[in-house]
């Protein structure tokens, strides 16, 4: 199957993660049918499609969190600064501390606010207690929780709104200083107001990162991201620009699908 | 009620629903009442016996009064001492089980056995100790009993830990994960916190177990008229004494048997409250 670069103009972008021939097998169940496609950096890139079409599969093998159930495994390549990260030999713990994730559901740890952010960095830096809180407060802040929380940092996370936990997780992944971050679904479980605190962030945070997102709701990959990628039974149909995707698609099945025909 | 559905199927229907409910209702009764008979026998015979002598007085001979001091100390000892064997191998098995072996053939044969060791009756764990520590060291010891009571700890902390463990959702560890924790740490610093209320609930109900087992001990602790904290020698425990002064001629005996009960009953009763208080402020 061909896939439709549809009037993507790359001039001046760097492909932050290239894939190139992706297989990924669930058992001997093949989940995804020989992926190509471009993540750019400081972009948006959104992953449509119907329910089990593989996109979150196609997210996940992206910080390989795949590795941690047995009877899984991809093949081909996911070139990230032109590495390979399927290698057996990539330090799989370096990987996801530069690429970081975020869930469907609000995963806050069991601790205080202020340990949820700090835990993440002191894995990985040794700092003096006052570089820490500065860390702290920068991570919350970029995660537009820092005015609602700054009183009580040393209360449970478990304690905040769904929302809040939400942007309480974007701080955490954002602390650990990641390159790319993933968004698997992150406002299904969240309340529209919610919802746009979130797609605002998502939209101020790929200054600085390569943002990528899988989502069910066709409006907000329409308004978060700069390319968007349809994919239909582990197949990349088409794969370019959003605008074009949405305006003027170039296969029929996308076409069915931006316009609710199924899925 | 004028509406046709009210005919012979729904006012059957109804009557069926009564005499099962009216049946359920005297089953729960049924039950119940025997419960609460077995405490109040307890009450009113253990209240009688209680007093101060009872904490500060050694088994009395035959015909005399006395209290349960030795028998206390002797439980309160050899428990705390399987405890501290059990807690860390449970917790350690339970560990393995819950998040290294989910998949392995090995863990599923230990869950397997450890299911059966449960629910086997206890004394088969006394007489396995009796093989193996008391006989080749020739005589019964404290040490003996409490091992015998740890391998009773480990059972329901292996259980418990992994039953706690596997209630941790997995998106947590795989928040965890997308960090770039290694998994040995996620275990200890958000698994372990995450469950920790189910956990300690696992050792409290442990304690509540073995501080009723009379069986493991017959075989290994024996038991001591007198007072001794030499764990190298035969100790008494509060099940052995009420197991022996119950079968006793001995009025003053059968009293003390009978305060004894009261006080482990209570010590469990504490304990599941405790347990149950943890696990319900956690939920």
């Amino acid at each position: 199957m061909q896939v439709q670069h549809a009037g993507v103009s790359t001039v001046g972008l760097v492909e932050k993660i290239t894939i190139k021939n992706l297989e990924f097998f669930y058992g001997d169940a093949r989940a995804l049918k020989s992926i190509s496609l471009a993540l750019y950096a400081n972009k948006t890139t959104a992953f449509i499609g119907p329910s089990g079409c593989g996109k979150s599969t196609l997210l996940r093998i992206l910080n390989r969190m795949y590795d941690l159930y047995p009877g899984q495994r991809a093949t081909g390549e996911v070139l990230f600064d032109g590495e390979n990260l399927l290698d057996a030999s990539v330090d799989i713990n370096l990987l996801r501390a530069r690429v970081g994730m975020v869930f469907q559901k609000p995963t806050p740890f069991p601790m205080s606010i202020y340990e949820n952010i700090a835990f993440g960095i002191r894995l990985y830096e040794r700092l003096p207690r006052a570089e820490i809180d500065a860390r702290v407060e920068v991570a919350l802040r970029r995660a537009a929780l820092w005015d609602e929380v700054k009183d009580k940092l040393g209360t449970s996370g478990l304690g905040l709104s769904g929302g809040q936990q939400q942007r309480l997780c974007i701080a955490r992944t954002v602390a650990v200083k990641p390159e790319v971050i993933l968004f698997d679904e992150p406002c299904s479980a969240l309340d529209p107001i919610s919802t746009a605190k979130i797609e605002e962030l998502i939209d101020e945070l790929k200054k600085d990162y390569t943002i990528v997102i899988v989502t069910h709701n066709m409006q907000q990959a329409a308004r978060v991201s700069d390319f968007t990628a349809f994919m239909y039974l582990g197949e990349l149909i088409e794969f370019g620009v959003t605008d074009k995707i949405f305006t003027t698609p170039g296969d029929k099945r996308t076409q069915a699908y931006i316009t609710g025909r199924f899925g | 009620m004028a509406d046709a559905r009210n005919n012979v199927l729904y006012t059957s229907r109804r009557l069926r629903n009564t005499v099962a409910k009216t049946l359920a209702y005297a089953a729960t009764a049924f039950g119940l009442g025997w419960l609460v008979l077995i405490l109040g026998v307890l009450l009113i015979h253990g209240l009688s016996g209680l007093s101060l002598d009872v904490f500060t007085q050694d088994t009395p001979p035959p015909g005399s009064a006395g209290g349960l001091l030795n028998a206390i100390a002797g439980s309160l000892v050899m428990t705390i001492l399987a405890v501290i064997i059990g807690t860390p191998i449970g917790i350690l098995a339970g560990t393995y089980m819950a998040e290294y072996g989910r998949h392995d053939k090995l863990a599923m044969i230990v869950r397997f056995i450890n299911d059966i060791l449960l629910s086997a009756p206890s004394i088969v764990v006394g007489l396995f100790i009796y093989e193996v520590m008391v006989a080749p060291m020739g005589h019964f010891s404290g040490y003996a009993g409490a091992v015998a009571l740890a391998v009773i700890v480990i059972l329901v902390v292996v259980r418990t830990t992994e039953d706690m463990l596997r209630l941790v959702p997995d998106t947590l560890r795989e928040a965890a994960a997308s960090i770039g924790l290694p998994r040995s740490l996620m275990i200890q610093r958000i698994a372990y916190r995450a469950a920790r209320a189910g956990i300690v609930t696992g050792i409290l109900l442990a304690i509540a177990r073995v501080s009723g087992e009379t069986a493991p001990l017959l075989f290994t602790a024996l038991n001591n008229q007198f007072f001794s904290m030499n764990m190298n020698a035969p100790m008494p425990s509060l099940p052995v004494v009420i197991f022996q002064f119950a079968l006793s001629p001995y009025e003053e005996w059968q009293k003390l048997a009978w305060t004894g009960a009261l006080l482990i009953t209570f010590t469990v009763l504490a304990l599941s409250i405790i347990a149950r208080s943890l696990t319900a402020r956690k939920s």
